[in-house]
């Protein structure tokens, strides 16, 4: 609306997203390493998948990234510097559901904007704005537990979004949803990230939903990055190209 | 909603007439009813009480004292409980003089406060203040332990610091805890302010009741107790309102809900109005007749 929004969001502009990088790095809790020596470099304004199995340490990794959690080794930085704790332009989205209760949709979305000292009419103009591109507008006094949980996720996604992060870490926010909200959402996704430039990285088990988000794919369990050929393109999905990675990520969760 | 009031006001009005009947007819069977002033008596006397002016000064002075020594309590309770639960610092500092203190009944601090205070007045506002802390302090402990840490994460991956975090996730999620507390604050702060008043006080409700009571001023001394009785329902129910007003965005199970409040839905007045051969509407109006029709 005003002008220096519109100049902060460029289309996917590489330098409005953060580098975050991983060199070496033990992640767990004190006592219980979950991954040991990662290595990975997310690529400022990519969208990385990361898929793993259950219990694989995806949150752990994510936790790690978003500085709730500190890293027992290694190096852990975003923009080359180390990250210490949370903060700092990385917005999570949880695999759990973590609207607080007490507020309106909208007070939630406008939660990171009055943390950033938004100015109350402003911020409930951001908000709305983004409600709106979720489609939850007419829901916007409602408290959360009174939507449905599809919605729920929309909301996290808005309120992510609203303090227009550099760096957004979503933890499965689609894993409770079926099939075909799950594509509905993914759509969402693209079209709200689309001229943020913000850097995603995005833990799914659901390796369809991986292979289609991402630019690239991590695969936590072996440690391996793949390229992906035809990102976000539905039309190519039956590529062999695309079928050929498919497969090399079903393979890697034998291991 | 009006058969719910008319239930409540039967049950009183059973009480009070089975007061009557045992006092007026002086039953005596092992439970002896003969010294026992009626209901008219009583009435008499609280007519006779209400009249002049030191009723209403008893009155405005013991609810002067409770007020100021629950709401003392309160702040504290909820600042001291508060700061136990997040900082081991203040857990280690204060909960050990705390947990020594709690055990020992407000009321026997009487000899405490006459001590400490240089006038009576004092000395019951502490003795309230004392009584209504530990509930308070107690319950708000808890309940800011057992917030889910996922709230305040979302806070701190924000980019909200100490602060923000207190006001945003731990007094509004720890509110329905707290209230708990405060509710049972205001109870025992009555029992308090009474017994304080009974054995230390000037002319106020406890005093006044216990006066009666020396005088063998029976009626006044059940006007007293009524007096006591009314004046705990105002206090215990403006903090039961409030605090509902305060939570209502607590999710409550479905068939215990009352009336939406909510705004009238957009699509009521839509398909109210719409004709019933409406496309849109066709759904709504074949279900709706059917479920307001059966008989079950
Ligand atoms: N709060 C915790 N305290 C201690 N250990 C934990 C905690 N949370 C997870 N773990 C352990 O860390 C390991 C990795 O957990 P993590 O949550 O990162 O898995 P995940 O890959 O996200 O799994 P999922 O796909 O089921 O969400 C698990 O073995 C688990 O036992
Ligand atoms: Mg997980």
């Amino acid at each position: 609306m005003t002008s220096t929004t519109t100049t902060a969001t460029t289309p996917r502009a590489a330098a409005a997203g953060a580098r975050l990088t991983l060199r070496g790095a033990v992640l767990g809790r004190a006592g219980a390493a979950v991954l040991d020596g990662v290595d990975l470099d997310v690529v400022p304004g990519e969208l990385l998948t990361v898929v793993g199995p259950s219990g694989c340490g995806k949150s752990t990794l994510l936790r790690t990234l978003a500085g709730l959690l500190p890293a027992l080794g290694g190096e852990v930085a975003a923009d080359g510097r180390p990250v210490t704790g949370p903060g700092g332009g990385r917005a999570l989205v949880f695999q759990e559901d973590a609207l607080l209760p007490w507020r309106t949709v909208r007070r939630n979305v406008e939660l990171p904007l009055a943390v950033r000292g938004m100015p109350r009419a402003e911020r409930r103009a951001v908000a709305a704005r983004w409600l709106e591109r979720v489609g939850l507008a007419g829901q916007s006094d409602t408290y959360p537990h009174r939507i449905s949980g599809g919605q729920r996720q929309r909301v996290q996604l808005a309120r992510a979004l609203a303090g227009e992060p550099r760096a957004v870490l979503m933890d499965e926010p689609f894993g409770a949803l079926d099939a075909q909200t799950r594509a509905g959402m993914q759509q969402l996704l693209i079209d709200v990230l689309d001229g943020t430039g913000a850097t995603v990285v995005f833990v799914t088990h659901d390796v369809d939903e991986a292979v289609f988000l991402g630019d690239r794919i991590a695969l936590l369990g072996t440690g391996r990055v793949l390229d992906v050929p035809h990102p976000r393109d539905r039309a190519r999905r039956t590529d062999p190209a695309t079928v050929a990675l498919r497969r090399a990520v079903l393979a890697s969760f034998d291991t | 909603m009006t058969r719910r009031h008319l239930l409540r006001a039967g049950s009183l009005a059973g009480a009070l007439g089975a007061w009557q009947l045992l006092t007026a007819y002086d039953v005596n069977m092992w439970l002896r009813f003969e010294q026992f002033p009626t209901v008219a008596e009583v009435a008499r006397t609280f007519g006779q009480r209400v009249g002049g002016g030191t009723y209403w000064q008893d009155l405005a002075d013991s609810l002067t004292r409770i007020v100021s020594g629950f709401v003392l309590a309160a702040v504290a309770g909820v600042v001291v409980g508060t700061a136990i639960a997040r900082s081991r610092f203040a857990a280690d500092v204060l909960g050990p003089v705390l947990e020594v203190l709690r055990p020992v009944p407000a009321i026997a601090l009487v000899p405490v406060a006459i001590l400490l205070f240089p006038s009576n007045e004092q000395g019951i506002v502490f003795i309230t203040f004392t009584a209504a802390f530990f509930p308070v302090m107690v319950s708000t402990r808890h309940a800011v332990r057992a917030l889910t840490p996922v709230w305040e994460e979302a806070v701190r991956t924000m980019g909200g610091g100490r602060w923000r975090v207190l006001g945003a996730v731990v007094l509004p999620g720890a509110l329905p805890g707290i209230l708990g507390g405060l509710s049972v604050g205001i109870g025992v702060s009555w029992i308090c302010v009474i017994s304080a008043e009974m054995i230390s006080g000037e002319y106020v409700v406890g005093y006044r009741t216990w006066q009666d009571y020396t005088v063998v001023d029976y009626p006044g001394v059940f006007v007293g107790m009524a007096t006591i009785g009314l004046l705990g329902w105002l206090t215990s129910t403006t903090v039961e309102v409030v605090g509902r007003r305060l939570t209502r965005w607590l999710p409550r199970p479905e068939a215990r809900e009352p009336a939406p409040h909510r705004r009238p839905a957009r699509r009521a007045p839509r398909s109210a109005s719409a004709p019933p051969g409406a496309v849109g509407a066709a759904p709504v109006a074949s279900v709706g007749p059917v479920r307001e029709g059966s008989p079950s």
